[in-house]
């Protein structure tokens, strides 16, 4: 981990944030949530890197951390998974000690205060929806600094900045589900298709009242459906 | 309380920006694989052991014990990877004993992944864990800064591209036990041939719900043989120049002098332990 040329300089040691991580799994990520009619769709591709090779490429970045709390992990994959682990543990507890189960702004404000009180060694991007009966469906993000951010649709991860455009172009207020998959499922075909840290399959999750349903979307037929049959 | 001792690291930067240089680990450059099958999991190891460019040892073993059912293959720093197995398994009996169950592979990979995760890739571990519980029968890589993966077929090391090729062209759902076996093997074959930093033999484990069967040196295509010629020198090579006799009373004066039983025999001080 220590550098040939050595971290000693003249005016002290040098402390180098990207090489203090060196050979560590990045989630060079396309990552994003939105809000619909009846609840929240989560969507991600599928790649994780170390450096130039591909270490997964059917990863799964969507991560339930309650029964309808989701997140969307960018960034690095050992840190978002340290987190999400921590957060996944407190809500289960909080869902067992009230007898009820956690809003997604609890949950969301549990990411930030370890996103934010840890943000000196952590690198994680990350988008949190959830659907509660309260609320209906919500969604967060929480970039790198570990502010929290309320929004109608969040996007995130190296792929995002491909597509900010897009999605601002296309978003509507208010969409069906069969809208809110297709404008997700777009959105990040888009994002594979510039960002060379994207890729793999199509993950994502319908977060309604009747509770989480899983989708899959292979590139084969350009992302039409799940597989060949 | 355990743990590592930073308190010379300033002055090891300081003396390696003085061109001192860094002390080198033994990693296991090295092909490790993975596969679930229909009914098990297979996991397989090459045997190079590497110390920069020279092979530090050929035959080494690079899969480790965790619980009967449950084996983890390792690469990267040798003595990290053996320490990390060690203690996990340890501290894995004991909540075996407690819980008074079987100890299951998700908890392995999460046990594994906070320790390494605590010390921040400090500790190069690189780790494919395999086993079967309850549950059925799992596959897992845990990664030096952390991070795991789940998938029914894995590779790491240096060797790790050259294995993936094989999987990515020959694997196939439905593998049965004697498939699995074979693909691993040829895996780890690929990272033998093309990988510097793996080399010797194939070490193969399988786990089944009844049985683990560890096959140490499953392949050994890198036998030494035979030399064709030998360097002895024949009797009488060396001329003789001039010869003196001494006589058993004068040598006693120097050196304590032993009978031996048989004259043919030669005295042996100690015996040199010497594999195989």
């Amino acid at each position: 981990m220590i550098q040939p040329t050595g971290m000693l300089g003249e005016d002290g040691i040098h402390v180098d944030m990207d090489h203090l991580k060196k050979g560590e799994v990045n989630l060079g990520t396309s990552i994003m949530a939105i809000n619909f009619k009846d609840g929240v769709i989560l969507g991600a591709d599928s790649r994780t890197t170390t450096g130039s090779y591909i270490a997964n490429r059917v990863t799964d970045k969507l991560t339930q951390v309650h029964d309808t709390i989701w997140c969307c992990r960018s960034g690095s994959a050992a840190d978002t998974q340290a987190v999400a682990d921590i957060v996944q543990y407190h809500l289960g507890m909080y869902g067992v000690e009230n007898d009820e189960a956690p809003t997604t702004q609890t949950a969301a404000a549990l990411f930030q205060e370890i996103c934010y009180e840890n943000k000196d060694n952590l690198s994680a991007g990350m988008i949190i929806a959830g659907y509660d009966q309260r609320h209906g469906g919500q969604v967060y993000s929480i970039p790198l600094g570990g502010s929290l951010h309320k929004q109608t649709y969040a996007i995130g991860g190296s792929g995002s900045t491909y597509i900010y455009g897009f999605c601002d172009a296309n978003w509507k207020e208010g969409m069906t589900e069969e809208e809110g998959i297709d404008f997700v499922k777009r959105s990040l075909q888009e994002a594979i298709k510039w960002d060379g840290s994207s890729g793999g399959v199509i993950r994502m999750v319908v977060l309604t009242a009747k509770g989480a349903q899983r989708h899959l979307y292979l590139p084969d037929n350009g992302y039409t459906g799940p597989g060949y049959k | 309380m355990g743990g590592f001792d930073f308190s010379n690291h300033n002055r090891n930067a300081a003396l390696h920006a003085q061109g001192v240089p860094l002390p080198k680990a033994t990693s296991t450059g090295t092909t490790i694989v993975g596969c679930i099958y229909d009914g098990g999991v297979v996991i397989a190891a090459d045997t190079r052991a590497t110390s920069g460019p020279i092979v530090a040892d050929k035959n080494c073993e690079k899969l480790h014990f965790i619980s009967p059912q449950i084996w983890c293959a390792g690469a990267g720093t040798a003595a990290d990877t053996e320490f990390t197995t060690a203690l996990i398994s340890s501290n894995l009996e004991l909540h075996s004993l407690s819980t008074g169950r079987r100890p299951r592979v998700v908890t392995v990979m999460t046990m594994l992944k906070q320790h390494l995760y605590r010390y921040q890739g400090h500790i190069g571990a690189y780790l494919v864990v395999a086993g079967c519980d309850p549950t059925g029968a799992h596959l897992f890589t845990v990664h030096a800064h952390g991070s795991t993966d789940k998938l029914p077929y894995v590779t790491m090391g240096s060797g790790s591209l050259a294995a993936m090729s094989v999987f990515e062209t020959q694997w196939q759902r439905g593998l049965d036990r004697e498939g699995a076996v074979k693909l691993c093997a040829d895996a780890i074959q690929a990272g033998i041939w093309n990988d510097l930093g793996s080399g010797s033999n194939v070490d193969v484990c399988v786990i089944t719900q009844e049985k683990t069967t560890l096959m140490r040196n499953y392949i050994t295509p890198n036998e030494r043989s035979k030399k064709l010629r030998n360097y002895r020198f024949q009797r009488g090579t060396t001329a003789v120049l001039n010869e003196k006799v001494m006589t058993k009373e004068d040598i006693t004066k120097y050196v304590t002098v032993h009978e031996l039983e048989d004259d043919k025999e030669t005295a042996v001080a100690e015996k040199m332990d010497v594999d195989r």
